[in-house]
């Protein structure tokens, strides 16, 4: 299948305001060191590494809200490392991005329908009340909470509703960023299953980013491990936790809690 | 798997005792600065030297009709305070919402847009604090004349700080907010996002500061006046009121007192109003 995006030496790197001199411009801190990898149409890949890996920096740099600094980005053919605010609109519906914590992301003052129905109507998407409600009717969540604000959802019914709002745009593409490590364990399985049938049924492509294998292994089939702003391994997930190659991802193997220890303590 | 019983989203709070005080009085207030030519008892400027230092309708002494007693020259003291209300309140208005609209546009473009033009108004807002503000609104009132006009560029040219800071702050928070990436990743533009996602959340600060800058500049004209740079002398005004009354406290302090109460009272109801709004409306229970 055709890749849907081409990742091409890509570098980032971000000014460290911290340790800005007076006068002059601040030294800059290499976050991603020329990293290749291609994302084919329909692929649910994991993007794991530990904090200050870069992993994060990564997909806003796919989903271009920050400027790589070298390499490239294409998305489905088109070059979009560098391409300015009014350029991007109109591919901006084709990947959105799903945020960590709903409750920063959400916006407070807004209601439910209109956080998921003003992106649309951006775009010029009609029926908006009506593409608003099969959304939420996607994600599980009733049809009259559009009326509600997110302080009148719970944790999970809120990263719902982060979800209703990226899969209502019909991307191709949506970068899940550490989506469920805010919520309880059994939240957590539930946003998973639903991400997963989501995936599935729209035919999306997903990058999945966390810290946590355990979540990659059930929902991707191919991880790339990221260490210090590079690529340590990327190959498919069944391959990986079978026989780990980089010694990176063999520690991070080696902190998923078993499900059974008294099996290796015995 | 979603429990629609629970109850987030029928949690409700009711007006504060304090929004309903304070809205009493401003309401009261409105309608007497309103029908003053009407309602007041006498003509706030009719002159009667017999009638000089008459005290309030409990004191004995006291002659009917006239309320709250009157000054040296025999004015009624309550027709004085409600024509005295017409210039608060329309200073209060007007200066306040220019202020306001003046000061929370410059702060929030300071803040969400950053940059050179943050540089700019910061620069600008470091440099106007610097100055004493009375002695700047004396000197502006020189230059521009005395005259109501006058008093409310004063307090706009001199108070906008007030709001651009906060407002300033407020905005850089809020535009840290993953609901800031959220609206570029739908595809919004910086204006755009400043205005329909940065703006309904500095907006009860706004609202708050707005009632603050009314009991402000309710004060500031009261200054103004106490100072003799107000209105005309003849107009009467609450700080004048009380600039008059001060020379003769040992002789009628009710002329004195009753100008001060009301602009306390008054000032009081403009900051609790701001208050109360924002527990009554504002969406978000913190």
């Amino acid at each position: 299948m055709a890749d849907l995006y081409t990742v091409q030496n890509l570098r980032l790197s971000l000014a460290d305001m911290t340790a800005k001199p007076l006068f002059g411009a601040a030294p800059r801190i290499e976050i991603l060191r020329d990293l290749s990898f291609s994302l084919p149409k329909g692929e649910v890949a994991g993007i794991v590494g530990g904090s200050g890996s870069g992993k994060s920096t990564l997909g806003r740099a796919l989903v271009r809200l920050l400027e790589p600094s070298g390499g490239s980005i294409r998305f489905d053919g088109t070059d979009i490392t560098h391409l300015d605010d009014a350029a991007l609109r109109p591919l901006r519906r084709r990947f959105q991005m799903i945020f960590q914590d709903p409750m920063s992301s959400l916006n407070p003052r807004h209601t439910v329908g209109r956080l998921i129905g003003s992106p649309l109507a951006l775009h010029g998407f009609e029926g908006i009340q009506g593409r608003v409600g099969r959304a939420l009717d996607h994600v599980g969540l009733p049809r009259g909470f559009a009326a509600r604000y997110p302080h009148e959802l719970s944790g999970g019914q809120r990263q719902r509703v982060g979800i209703a709002r990226a899969i209502a745009m019909e991307p191709e593409f949506i970068l899940a960023d550490e989506i469920v490590s805010g919520l309880d364990v059994s939240s957590q399985a539930q946003v998973l299953a639903l991400l997963e049938g989501l995936v599935r049924e729209l035919g999306l492509t997903l990058a999945f980013i966390s810290h946590d294998l355990s979540v990659i292994r059930r929902l991707c089939r191919r991880v790339i491990v990221l260490h210090r702003g590079e690529i340590v391994e990327d190959r498919a997930t069944a391959e990986l936790f079978a026989n780990p190659q980089a010694e990176y991802t063999r520690d991070l193997l080696a902190a998923i809690p078993l499900p059974d220890p008294d099996q290796v303590w015995a | 798997m979603v429990d629609l019983t629970d109850g987030r989203g029928r949690v409700r709070r009711r007006a504060g005792v304090r929004l309903w005080l304070s809205g009493l009085w401003l309401g009261l207030l409105v309608v007497v600065a309103l029908l003053a030519p009407w309602i007041a008892p006498k003509d706030p400027l009719a002159q009667d030297l017999f009638l000089g230092r008459l005290p309030p309708f409990w004191v004995a002494g006291s002659e009917p009709g006239y309320w709250l007693g009157t000054d040296s020259l025999g004015r009624d003291v309550l027709s004085r305070i409600m024509h005295g209300a017409r210039i608060a309140l329309l200073v209060a208005l007007i200066a306040g919402t220019v202020t306001g609209l003046l000061g929370a546009t410059l702060g929030l473009l300071a803040g969400f847009l950053r940059g050179w033009v943050d540089v700019v108004i910061s620069r600008m807002i470091d440099i106007w604090m610097a100055f004493p503000p009375v002695l700047f609104s004396i000197l502006l009132i020189a230059v521009l004349g005395p005259g109501l006009t006058s008093i409310i560029i004063a307090i706009v040219v001199i108070d906008w700080t007030r709001f651009a800071r906060v407002i300033r702050a407020e905005a850089m928070a809020q535009g840290a907010m993953d609901y800031v990436a959220s609206s570029r990743v739908a595809g919004r533009g910086r204006l755009g996002t400043m205005v329909e996602e940065i703006l309904p959340n500095v907006l009860p600060t706004i609202v708050v500061l707005l009632t603050l800058e009314m009991g402000i500049a309710v004060i500031v004209e009261a200054i103004l006046s106490f100072v003799n740079l107000s209105i005309s002398t003849d107009d009467p005004t609450w700080g004048g009121m009380i600039a008059e009354g001060r020379s003769a406290i040992h002789q009628s302090w009710w002329v004195l007192v009753f100008p001060l109460a009301t602009l306390f009272l008054t000032v009081l109801s403009f900051s609790q109003l701001g208050e109360g709004l924002k527990d009554r409306f504002d969406p978000v229970l913190r």
